[in-house]
């Protein structure tokens, strides 16, 4: 919590990509993904300029590569399916290695790797560059109404705050012996979920009222 | 499961972002006439709420285990609006701060898990109460029910997504089969536990669940009159 701690994937650093402006950098990302996934299959040297272009960036924002590389396991259930879809598709043939492949497969899952990676990439660099505040005001440049900023801006700063509560939940349950091992064992974590709503929603009417104390009228002072 | 960059094409990518914004357009509208100006705090501690829930993981069997969506839970807890709005934005801050799917699959993404769950969840919860007796016991049945169909609809309507800008020529028939067949399995979790969730929470707070104000309405205050024998 605080303004000066960033999120998770957040590195702190210096450099002119995590100065740039946010609403920028969210319009480049925007961008450079639709060339991506709009590059026609086949154009091979595309897909290695795309990249050189990114590891550009990473160079230039200072955030160590191995720091993005450790992050990027969220893509790893699309490489199993990438890596299935040349022997679930249909079409002509094709041999690989000796092993009968569907070509149309093949290829789409090669491309399915490619953008997939080049997006993981992009997007872990926008989020180890940009603090959680300076991408909510990047929004609100891009005219992203009001409402939905600030609703973004409750969720971001209340995130540790409900995720904590969970944590104490678990600390709570296991201190007197709960383990979670089969479908039996639901209930007790349903009801967990149903105190967290509870809590949730009550710290959401608290925090209401306090800022109707302190002047709120539906919208946040710039 | 997040559709990243890349698994569906350009045109279909924009026309869901498309679809993604008129439903997030007219839920902004449609929660702030439900809850006027608490609507930014409370939607964004629901949205934290859902995005805690989806990081519980339940142990299945021989050590699988999986994660609630949360559409339709959000969808009778806090009303469908309310709900399409914490779910979006769920999936936005996923996307720009944990780089969870990509930014061009944004819109594929709130229209399947946050547009999709929340409105099958809510009108087969709704169709539900109509046909079930009014009684709050027969709430987290109809919720339970709608968890458990909103999951395979969503992977339903993935299929016919991909079939329009899918990559590959995988046939849609089998694809169809598998997805609806293991999505139908991931929707029974999802239904005993939104079951489980809303029956806990009508025990302690019902005036908090939405999806039973009409029910709470209808209830008649009972005054007992026999006197204990003394």
């Amino acid at each position: 919590m605080g303004g000066a701690h960033g999120h998770q994937l957040h590195f702190h650093a210096h450099s002119r990509v995590h100065r740039a402006p946010a609403h920028l950098k969210i319009v480049a990302l925007v961008v450079f993904m639709l060339v991506v996934v709009a590059t026609p299959r086949g154009w091979w040297p595309a897909y290695a300029a795309y990249l050189a272009l990114l590891v550009a960036v990473i160079a230039v924002s200072h955030v160590p590569p191995t720091y993005l590389l450790k992050r990027m396991v969220v893509e790893v259930p699309f490489v199993v399916f990438a890596l299935l879809l040349p022997f679930v598709a249909t079409g002509p043939r094709t041999e690989v290695l000796g092993v009968s492949v569907s070509e149309s497969g093949l290829h789409a899952g090669a491309r399915l790797l490619v953008t997939a990676t080049l997006g993981v990439i992009a997007s872990l660099t926008l989020a180890a560059t940009t603090e959680a505040q300076a991408l909510l005001q990047g929004l609100t440049r891009l005219r992203v109404p009001s409402l939905l900023v600030q609703i973004m801006g409750f969720m971001v700063r209340y995130l540790e705050v409900v995720t904590d509560e969970l944590r104490r939940m678990k600390v709570a349950r296991e201190s007197r012996g709960f383990t979670a091992r089969d479908p039996r064992h639901w209930p007790v974590l349903a009801k967990s979920f149903g105190a967290l709503f509870i809590r949730s929603y009550e710290r959401g009417e608290r925090v209401h009222l306090a800022m109707l104390s302190r002047g709120y009228t539906g919208r946040l002072p710039s | 499961m997040h559709v990243p960059d890349g698994f569906l094409d350009a045109p279909t990518s924009l026309a869901t972002g498309a679809l993604a914004v008129v439903a997030v357009g007219v839920s902004l509208r449609k929660a702030r006439h439900e809850l006027d100006d608490r609507t930014a705090p409370l939607a964004g501690l629901v949205a934290a709420f859902v995005f805690a829930t989806q990081m519980i993981t339940f142990p299945v069997a021989g050590g699988t285990s999986g994660h609630l969506l949360g559409g339709a839970l959000a969808a009778v807890l806090v009303g469908p609006w309310t709900g399409v709005l914490a779910t979006s934005v769920v999936f936005v801050v996923q996307c720009l701060l944990f780089a969870d799917g990509g930014i061009t699959a944004l819109g594929t993404n709130i229209t399947l898990m946050g547009v999709t769950t929340v409105a099958v969840g809510w009108l087969v919860f709704r169709a539900l109460q109509v046909v079930l007796p009014r009684r709050t016991a027969m709430v987290p049945v109809a919720a339970g029910i709608g968890a458990l169909l909103s999951v395979p609809v969503a992977a339903l309507v993935f299929v016919l997504l991909y079939a329009v800008g899918g990559a590959a020529d995988i046939p849609i028939d089998r694809l169809a089969g598998a997805m609806v067949g293991v999505h139908l399995l991931i929707g029974i979790g999802e239904g005993v536990i939104t079951f489980l969730a809303v029956g806990s929470i009508i025990a302690v707070r019902p005036d908090l669940v939405y999806g039973a104000r009409s029910v709470l309405k209808a209830r008649t205050l009972e005054v007992r009159t026999t006197v204990p024998a003394a």
